[in-house]
């Protein structure tokens, strides 16, 4: 009799568990291929790209890196427009920041079925290990992600297979179900292990996730943006720009974002076209973008943005400081402002 | 066998290379893409993605900010 063989597309995040429940699917003899999803939030090159003092760190996209270790094909999928209504609409809610991370993973797992009946796949594996995020690893919620992608016993999670129901691929005896693991709970020692005994010697450790809506400063900036516009919705430059600079909003209705170095000063440049820009010309400063929600912004807002822009310029101590503002269709005019003072630079601006 | 460009200038990573790889799955063995970049991760990225999906970069430069590769699809 020939056996055919299986084959799986696995979730790749760039991670170790990741790297470890493809290996152990490839060990048993299963075709694997990896899938890995762009939100828009992911913390990748993108960021090391934007900082110069990051330019020494190797900008490689982990994800590419992994597969490149597996020796498998990796797709890229861009999901940037759908994954909105996993962010603004999530039905199981947030974790501690702006994180929806079981909807996330249930959404993912079901691009990844949809992805599996399109291409002739068998089944889908992920890295996941039960206890080991709050949300969306734990027993309770493990099988809400497999009910609600629709992916249901197709679903293998080598990693802590064990723990868990068997699977179709289980039951089929494609795979062997004592060949997989039991891993549980936060402890990162019997993956470390595993990755010893594949021979991976070095692997990205994401502290906290790779997920920008994880973290507590990111997320603010997001509630920010919500509450000023007074709507529920980003562009992918909304997101991107929320990763750059020193964000100060002094009225409800604009903002001043400010580049903090040369490499994020060159990356606000490229939007000159989309926002009026501030930049100092009597002083060394930096470059700055005026994000005001109702298009133009008034003379008395350009003034006081440039007051800002003034104060984390060179001439911050100075009288008088000239800045040049720019409007989108790229018309310059030079003000001169007195720097705002730190005690009339309110604390509460800062988001 | 046909030369294609594509355009992912102010684009960051991983954007590069899903549009790449979007743009090479429409084309035919042979076909050569070029690619110009102003992420510089892009220097190592598609170079990746090329390898592991049995493509070929036949030549790559960086200048002046850009970051040019161009691309032989290969028998993927």
């Amino acid at each position: 009799m020939v056996s055919t063989q299986r084959k799986a597309v696995a979730l790749i995040s760039g991670g170790l568990d990741s790297l470890l429940a493809a290996k152990a699917m490839m060990e048993q003899g299963v075709h694997v291929e990896g899938i890995n999803f762009y939100t828009g939030f992911c913390v990748e090159g993108h960021t090391h790209a934007i900082r110069k003092k990051d330019k020494a760190k190797p900008k490689r996209n982990n994800a590419l890196w992994v597969a490149e270790q597996l020796g498998i094909k990796l797709h890229i999928v861009d999901i940037i427009e759908e994954y909105k209504d996993v962010v603004i609409n999530p039905s199981h809610g947030y974790g501690q920041h702006m994180n929806p991370c079981l909807d996330c993973k249930g959404f993912m797992v079901k691009k990844a079925h949809e992805w599996i009946e399109a291409n002739g796949f068998d089944f889908i594996v992920t890295g996941e290990v039960i206890g080991q995020r709050p949300m969306s690893q734990r027993k309770d919620t493990m099988p809400v992600i497999a009910r609600e992608s629709g992916a249901g016993d197709l679903l293998v999670r080598p990693l802590c297979a064990q723990h868990l129901p068997a699977t179709l691929p289980e039951q089929q005896g494609w795979i062997d179900r004592e060949q997989m693991f039991d891993f549980s709970g936060r402890t990162r020692k019997p993956q470390m292990a595993l990755a010893e005994k594949y021979g991976f010697e070095e692997y990205a450790q994401p502290a906290g996730g790779c997920c920008f809506l994880t973290d507590e400063k990111y997320s603010k900036k997001i509630s920010d943006l919500w509450e000023s516009r007074g709507v529920r919705d980003y562009e992918l430059d909304d997101i991107m720009l929320l990763k750059v600079g020193r964000h100060i909003r002094p009225k409800k209705h604009f903002k001043v974002i400010i580049g903090r170095e040369e490499g994020e000063n060159n990356f606000l440049s490229g939007y000159r076209k989309m926002f009026t820009s501030l930049k100092t010309t009597s002083h060394a400063g930096p470059l700055a973008l005026l994000d005001c929600v109702n298009g133009e912004a008034s003379d008395e807002d350009i003034e006081l943005a440039a007051q800002i822009v003034a104060r984390y310029s060179q001439g911050r101590t100075a009288d008088k400081v000239e800045v040049e503002v720019t409007n989108k269709q790229g018309v310059s005019r030079l003000i001169e402002v007195t720097p705002i003072s730190p005690s009339q630079l309110d604390e509460s601006w800062h988001v | 066998m046909s030369h294609y460009t594509l355009d992912a200038k102010r684009l960051m990573c991983p954007m590069p290379v899903i549009r790449t790889q979007d743009k090479v799955a429409e084309l035919q063995v042979g076909d050569t893409l070029e690619v110009t970049c102003t992420d510089p991760g892009a220097m190592n990225d598609i170079p990746a993605w090329c390898r592991i999906n049995g493509h070929e970069v036949v030549s790559s430069s960086e200048e002046k900010g850009e970051v040019i590769i161009t691309v032989k699809v290969g028998e993927a």
